[in-house]
């Protein structure tokens, strides 16, 4: 079987990163740039799961890394997902540009 | 050596009282103040008696000297092993005579403000400042250590600047008491830094210590202050002569004499204490405790015997005019101040030529007697007539006879006529002038005369003169309720009793007691030398007497003679003028106003300009806290990119 080297795997990597950063910045919606930080978070997963597998083959730090971050990211999603109904009750709203009290 | 530390209690039964009756006055002793104070202060002068019977006659005297003793001396705060701030007190010949004074003056002044003060809405408030003058005066008599004489120098100011703003409802009492206290606090200015200068050369505050390394020529003390020297003059006499700055302050000698005339505002029983008998000589008696370092220093000498001398002159020639009976008064105070001045400015330490020393604290003595009779009589007239001016008084001789009686012996005793008390110090004074500057003799001469005259004019018209003009006051506009004649008992009883001192205290041999060594000296009335100023006294008397006794025209013919001179003299010559131009033409636009312009611009100006720099920036760059969550997510992006760019590729 032929290998899939491991810059196609950076390529789709770094391409997730950038469209999660993209809709982390264009996107107004509380929940879709929740959704984006998740694609960025996954980006992280891949780099690591990907230079375990092709630099040290015979260790797993890499392979738990990104377990971590799994968990992290769950319990991160919880989290926000609490605030943005917290958000809605007071504000109607979970448009990020409603939410800009917290100014000079 | 005995135990005087009873003497404790003197100055701090005035204070107890004081805090008494400021605190709880008011509300609790408005009736009953006037006792509270009363009583305490006849312990403190029963217990000054003691202390002086036991000092004069008991034990102060070792070997024929009268010691200095330090009864009490707690170190309160210490900066180097010689140079600490103590509160202590000090027994000897001077500061027991002072007790006496002091006390008993104060003790006449309290019971004759019982009658005086009646009724006033704050009769509390006036028994506790009373207190607290009494207990700083104490204090200030009492000390040991030069800082403590500042530290109730200034508690006296303040208690004077109370008293003298009692009715502060009366623009010009509280002009007055501020002109005092302002004037007062610029000459202190000058007695702290020569308190500092001594202090600095001296290497000590202690008093006792001070004149014991600074009376002796070969002390490293003395080599130092008298080799130092400013402006030309070795820092010797310029700490002599601005500590006796603070005392001309104090003691009104010209050209700080500005503020006792206006100081007349206050109730008249304060006047008698404080700018008669007591604070006023608070300088006088600053000299006198220093005089060991003063006899050092010829030109300082020199400085306090003139400044003396032209107060006294002038201050007489002023009170000629005058027509206001306290201001009259007060001149008078300022030219026998005058005299004790360069009684002790002409003096030499101990011996037979310490006579000007021992004359002036004699001079001292008697004056606060008779002046303090002086003030409570012209107070019993002012109680009368309800009026300070000269022309609303005139016949009350039948009126007030324990008055008159009185206040003739008071100015009796002020002209210098024997046997009353004036005549015996006054005598000593001239003795004294005669034998050390024939200048000054001449000056104090003449000063006699015009005193006779002065105070005969005061006596003339305010109990001859015209006839019955108190009734006719009393029927035009005011009611029967005011026609309380003489006053109360209390009025009447510290006249009598200082009628009895104004008499008596001439006769008590002086200078077998307080002498500038403490060794007894030897005088003697000379009745030749007497015949002089006793002669010209009677003299002024007599002219005094056909110019005033009867109302006639021969004092006018007088005034247009001197003519110009005369309104000189009636508008003080011009000294107030003087230091208002001084201040407003001079020191308010040249020094003032630019001051306060760099304070508003310079100072100021940095300020603001910190100020509006900070908040122009801030509302520039407030845009980037915009509340936008995406836009921090920016920045922070933007900087991560910049961070690795910079370590990836700049620091390699």
């Amino acid at each position: 079987m032929n290998e899939v080297p491991l810059t196609h795997i950076l390529f789709v990597s770094t391409a997730l990163f950038f469209i999660g950063m993209y809709g982390l910045f264009t996107r107004r919606n509380l929940i879709t740039m929740l959704m984006s930080i998740e694609l960025m978070l996954n980006s992280v997963n891949i780099n690591f799961v990907a230079f375990n597998k092709y630099l040290f083959p015979d260790k797993l730090d890499g392979l738990f890394f990104s377990l971590f971050i799994i968990t992290i990211a769950a319990a991160e999603a919880a989290v926000a997902i609490a605030i943005i109904i917290n958000l809605y009750r007071s504000h109607q709203s979970i448009d990020v540009d409603d939410a800009t009290e917290m100014k000079f | 050596m005995s135990n005087y530390l009873y003497i404790l209690w003197i100055p701090l039964l005035p204070l107890a009282t004081f805090v008494l009756l400021g605190l709880f006055g008011r509300k609790y002793f408005t009736k009953t103040a006037g006792i509270i104070g009363t009583a305490s202060l006849l312990t403190s002068t029963i217990l000054s008696f003691v202390a002086a019977k036991q000092y004069f006659f008991v034990d102060g005297k070792v070997n024929g000297v009268y010691q200095k003793i330090i009864a009490l001396k707690y170190t309160w705060l210490q900066f180097s092993p010689n140079v600490s701030i103590d509160m202590g007190i000090i027994v000897d010949p001077i500061s027991v005579m002072m007790l006496i004074v002091v006390t008993s003056v104060s003790l006449m002044v309290h019971v004759f403000s019982l009658g005086y003060m009646k009724g006033e809405e704050r009769f509390a408030t006036y028994y506790a400042f009373l207190s607290l003058f009494t207990f700083s005066m104490l204090g200030l008599i009492l000390s040991v250590n030069i800082f403590q004489v500042y530290m109730f120098w200034e508690l006296v100011g303040v208690s004077s600047f109370l008293l003298i703003g009692y009715y502060f409802n009366k623009p010009s009492a509280v002009a007055a008491s501020k002109k005092a206290f302002i004037v007062t606090r610029f000459a202190d200015l000058g007695f702290l830094i020569g308190i500092l200068i001594m202090g600095f050369y001296g290497g000590t505050l202690d008093i006792g210590l001070l004149i014991e390394k600074l009376t002796s020529a070969q002390s490293p003390e003395f080599l130092s202050i008298t080799s130092a020297s400013f402006l030309g003059a070795s820092m010797l006499t310029w700490g002599l002569t601005l500590i006796f700055m603070g005392g001309a302050g104090k003691s009104a000698m010209f050209p700080l004499h500005i503020w006792l005339p206006d100081a007349m505002e206050g109730p008249t029983p304060v006047s008698a204490l404080i700018h008669a008998a007591t604070m006023v000589v608070a300088g006088v008696y600053l000299v006198a405790r220093l005089f060991p370092i003063f006899s050092m220093d010829e030109t300082a000498l020199t400085i306090v015997t003139y400044v003396g001398a032209f107060s006294a002159l002038l201050a007489a020639v002023i009170a000629c005019t005058q027509t206001d009976i306290k201001r009259v008064l007060a001149y008078s105070t300022m030219s026998q101040i005058g005299y004790m001045m360069f009684a002790l400015g002409i003096s030499k330490n101990g011996g037979e030529a310490g006579l000007g020393y021992m004359a002036s604290m004699f001079h001292l003595f008697t004056h606060a007697f008779f002046k303090s009779l002086l003030f409570l009589g012209a107070g019993s007239v002012i109680h009368m007539v309800h009026s300070n001016e000269m022309k609303d008084m005139g016949g009350l001789r039948k009126l007030m006879p324990i008055t008159h009686a009185s206040f003739l012996i008071a100015c009796l005793a002020i002209a210098g006529i024997p046997p009353f008390a004036g005549f015996f110090s006054k005598e000593e004074i001239l003795t004294a002038a005669f034998h050390e500057n024939k200048l000054i003799y001449g000056v104090a001469l003449f000063t006699a005369a015009l005193t006779s005259f002065y105070m005969f004019r005061l006596y003339f018209n305010i109990f001859w003169s015209k006839d019955a003009v108190a009734k006719a006051h009393h029927s035009d506009g005011h009611d029967d309720a005011h026609d309380h004649g003489e006053g109360t008992w209390t009025m009447k009883l510290p006249l009598l009793i200082l009628t009895a001192c104004a008499i008596g205290v001439g006769f008590i041999p002086f200078s077998q007691f307080i002498t500038s060594d403490g060794l007894a000296l030897e005088t003697h009335i000379d009745l030749v030398f007497s015949i002089a100023p006793v002669a010209l006294s009677i003299m002024a008397i007599l002219l005094s007497a056909s110019f005033y006794k009867t109302q006639n025209a021969k004092s006018d013919k007088a005034v247009a003679l001197f003519g110009g001179f005369y309104s000189a003299a009636y508008k003080k010559f011009y000294v107030d003028e003087l230091y208002l131009f001084i201040t407003k033409k001079i020191v308010f636009p040249l020094i003032g106003q630019p001051i306060a312009w760099a304070d508003r611009n310079i100072v100021d100006g940095f300020m603001l300009l910190l100020a509006n720099t900070t908040a122009k920036i801030s509302a520039a760059i407030k845009g980037l806290q915009s509340g936008k969550v995406q836009n921090y997510a920016l920045y922070f992006f933007g900087g991560v990119i910049a961070l690795s760019i910079l370590f990836i590729y700049i620091w390699k």
